[in-house]
């Protein structure tokens, strides 16, 4: 029991219920993975409309039948430069859980990639790479076809708590 | 489980509608004309009581019954003339009619008012015994006397649960049920026999068997009847108590309640007439509306026409020529006819009459000026005018709090107001309108007014506006609404208003709506409060900065110009200031406050739209003016979060999202804007 110190509650889900159907994505030359029963649909890429004084990454508000759905860049909020969006550029749109509240996000990435299913024995926490790597957001890797997978933890994409209704990004407008 | 959810359900509907009868008890009772009662208010009061008793009752909430028999008795005897209607009389049903509110609040938070309650009920014992009909009392009481508790504890009870044949048919599972017992207590079922079926002529969907059920525990005889309360017509029910040390003959409790059950909600007209619909919002204190039978009618018939439109139209979905196009024309036309037809008729379900939140008043005003010394005539005008809603269950503390300043601060005494060649009786009125897309609330007086050389001394010292400042009088009247102006112990000695004035204009504020007073000195003061009649959809007018474009709401808009660069200057070197007419205002650049590219920075390129807000007017400039349209308020919040400075977001015709701008909110970050401008400068 004592032997596996993983302090990260999200990590210690993954050991018991990361099994199931993955839909992998390519960013920036990786491929990602997200459970499939989080994602609500993918979409191409249209014209979102931008919120005043919101992160970076936060692209804006897209129309999804009626709701309004922020659009979050995926390589600017992994700190990877940017690429102008092409043909293949989608937007998946995913249900995040954040502070107790179920929130519809739409991910832009480069290109859908395939679906896997994964059992537990094929999933790994993810290394411990120090405080600086963008790790919050890994939840486990896994090994398809000699590729890595890197399956990534969808409810912490936005971070709610960082972007106070008065963000400090406005004020250094 | 889903019988816990449907009996949760029916009790909600119990509270509400006991809740509502109280509100009419009420309101009788205020308008009882003491010794000459009205028969009709009377048989109002009665059978309000009288619903309450029976509701209670059905649902097993043996204090509110009782308590509510006792109450009708008394009234009953009123009712029958039999019994005078006396001030003392009509003050001890109020009293009744307020703890029974509080015990029916109190099924939903587990309060225990039984002290309280006792008190009463033994005033309403003492009051009938020294009536001159003991009679009436005793008549019906064997309705409670069932329900009086044994000495002895309960320590189990035996069912004998004899189903009829069609138990099944009706949807009651009786592994449910007993699964359900065996939650609440250990429970023990055997089978006490069956009909002789043989096997031809055997038909599954009926039940041929009968149980014996032990409970071990003392649950509540209230419990074991909410388990039972869907089968209760379809089976034969000997509920008996299993008592402890003392034991006593058994009183059987044959279950007859099934009878009385649909007795209450016909009992009051209301009910009645009354359709019910049920809309679950998120975190919201009440989640049903009552909706009236002729609005969800004249839904059915929009939603038919829509769909004899809709078949209209459908025939140009496979060849279309050109001669059809006038068809077409007329066929879009009538669709959107309909749809705005049906749009207005949503929105009147969610409206309710205003006196729901005007019914209050009467007593709040009769207690208020009786504990005053004062004494005030309440007119109410115009408690049919409808609202939505959620701004319905909101303005009323605002307005509690206007009525109460106005019977405080406004009214004078009997003797003042003599002295100064006034009746002696105050007039407070209460009135209520649609005007545009607007509804106004006022709330006037005809006392002394507000004193605007003791609001200006007031707010001077107070830091909320500077000594030199030149304003208007109705500039000072208002400085009343500024927070910071004011609080309890700094008003008392002065003779104007104040009192959490900030706190009312917020209140209003947050329900996009906006509170203005009027004032002359000796002759009243009137409030103002404009609201929009509903919180989903809003007049906005479309601007355009660079390629975005945003809504402002109309009702915030004072006017839009087109002004020049020599009509600016700049203030201190951070703020522009522009001259509208004879008045100064800050220029708010929506593109720098937002952080996007414009067409231009120009003052002359592009416009002023001059927006007002809390009383504070500034230009905001933007590129453009697009088309007004109504919007349908979507939240941003329940995907993403509050934005400073919008309000909420709306998706446009061609289906692209526009962002609505929240003028208060944009000014109040325009002022931060420069506060910290300002700290930066300062620092460096």
């Amino acid at each position: 029991m004592a032997t596996e110190v993983n302090n990260d509650p999200l990590d210690r889900e993954y050991g018991t219920g990361a099994a199931g159907q993955y839909l992998t994505f390519m960013l920036a030359g990786e491929e990602y993975g997200v459970e499939i029963l989080k994602v609500q649909e993918i979409k191409g890429w249209d014209r979102a409309t931008p919120i005043p004084n919101a992160p970076e990454y936060v692209l804006g508000v897209l129309n999804l039948r009626g709701a309004v759905v922020p659009i979050i860049d995926l390589r600017c909020r992994f700190g990877i430069e940017q690429v102008p969006y092409g043909p293949t550029t989608v937007v998946i749109v995913v249900k995040m859980q954040s502070e107790e509240q179920e929130r519809t996000v739409g991910v832009v990435v480069d290109g859908v990639a395939d679906v896997y299913r994964l059992e537990d024995s094929d999933i790994q926490p993810p290394p411990e790479m120090g405080e600086s790597a963008h790790t919050e957001f890994v939840g486990g890797l896994a090994t398809v076809e000699d590729k890595m997978v890197i399956l990534l933890e969808v409810d912490r994409l936005i971070d709610f708590k960082d972007m106070q209704p008065m963000g400090a990004q406005a004020s250094a407008a | 489980m889903s019988i816990d959810i449907d009996i949760d359900e029916i009790t909600e509907v119990f509270i509400e509608e006991s809740l509502e009868g109280l509100d009419i008890m009420e309101h009788g009772l205020l308008n009882l004309d003491i010794g000459a009662a009205d028969p009709e208010t009377m048989n109002a009061i009665f059978r309000a009581a009288h619903s309450i008793k029976g509701g209670g009752a059905t649902f097993g909430f043996a204090e509110i019954s009782e308590f509510a028999h006792d109450l009708e008795t008394l009234l009953d005897e009123m009712r029958q003339g039999e019994r005078p209607v006396t001030r003392e009389g009509v003050d001890l049903t109020l009293q009744s009619v307020d703890c029974l509110r509080a015990m029916i609040r109190a099924l939903a938070t587990g309060e225990d008012l039984s002290g309280e309650a006792a008190t009463l009920r033994a005033a309403l014992a003492a009051m009938l015994a020294d009536g001159n009909n003991g009679g009436v009392a005793t008549a019906d009481t064997p309705v409670t006397a069932s329900d009086e508790p044994t000495e002895a504890p309960v320590i189990g009870w035996t069912i004998s649960f004899t189903p009829k044949p069609e138990l099944y048919v009706h949807g009651n599972d009786p592994s449910a049920i007993f699964a359900e017992l065996q939650r609440i207590s250990s429970t023990e079922v055997s089978c006490a026999g069956f009909d002789e079926v043989d096997f031809e002529s055997m038909d599954p969907t009926r039940c041929a068997l009968r149980w014996d059920i032990v409970l071990h525990d003392g649950v509540e005889r209230e419990q074991i009847d909410e388990v039972f309360s869907w089968a209760i017509d379809d089976c034969e029910l000997i509920i008996e108590p299993v008592l402890g040390e003392v034991p006593k003959p058994d009183v059987p409790i044959t279950s007859t309640e099934p009878a009385a059950a649909s007795a209450p909600a016909a009992a009051t007209p209301a009910a009645a007439s009354a359709a019910k619909a049920k809309a679950k919002s998120s975190g919201g204190e009440s989640s049903s509306i009552r909706v009236n039978i002729d609005k969800i009618d004249n839904l059915i018939n929009l939603v038919g026409e829509l769909v004899i439109t809709q078949s209209m139209l459908s025939r140009f979905n496979g060849d279309f020529d050109f001669t059809q196009l006038p068809a077409l024309r007329e066929g879009l036309a009538q669709l959107s006819r309909n749809t705005r037809e049906l749009q207005d008729s949503v929105m009147a379900i969610r409206m309710l009459p205003i006196s729901f939140a005007f019914a209050r008043f009467p007593r709040l005003v009769r207690d208020t000026g009786n504990a005053l010394g004062k004494m005030v005539d309440l007119q109410v005008v115009g408690e049919g005018t409808e609202l939505d809603k959620t701004v319905l269950e909101k303005i009323g503390d605002p307005l509690v709090h206007l009525v109460r300043n106005s019977l405080d601060h406004g009214l004078e005494t009997p003797e003042e107001r003599v002295a100064a060649g006034k009746p002696e009786t105050g007039v407070l009125e209460l009135r209520a309108y649609h005007e545009g897309g607007n509804i106004v609330i006022e709330v006037s007086d005809d006392g002394a007014g507000i004193n605007s050389d003791k609001v200006l001394e007031k707010a001077i010292e107070r830091g909320v506006v500077s000594a030199d400042e030149q304003l208007s009088e109705e500039r000072i009247i208002n400085l009343i609404f500024m927070p910071g102006f004011s609080t309890a112990d700094q008003v008392s000695d002065l003779s104007g208003r104040g009192v959490g004035m900030d706190v009312v204009r917020r209140n209003i504020a947050d329900l996009g709506g906006h509170v203005s007073v009027k004032s002359e000195r000796g002759v009243g003061s009137t409030f103002t409060i404009r609201l929009p009649l509903t919180l989903a959809i809003l007049d906005g007018q479309l601007v355009r900065v660079g390629q975005e474009s945003y809504i402002v709401p109309l009702v915030s808009i004072v006017e839009t110009i087109q002004s020049g660069n020599e009509n600016i200057s700049q203030v201190a070197g951070d703020s522009e200031l522009f001259r509208l007419r004879d008045e100064y205002l800050p220029v708010l650049r929506l593109h720098e406050l937002f952080g996007i590219e414009a067409d231009s920075t120009e003052i002359d390129d592009g416009l002023l739209v001059v927006a007002e807000a809390n009383g504070q007017r500034v230009g905001i400039f933007v590129d453009d003016l697009q088309e007004q349209q109504q919007v349908v308020i979507k939240s941003l919040e329940s995907n993403f979060r509050q934005t400073a400075g919008i309000s909420g977001a709306t998706i446009l015709g061609d289906g692209t999202v526009a962002l609505i701008v929240d003028v208060p909110g944009l000014i109040q970050l325009f002022f931060d804007r420069i506060a910290e401008q300002r700290r930066h400068n300062a620092v460096a």
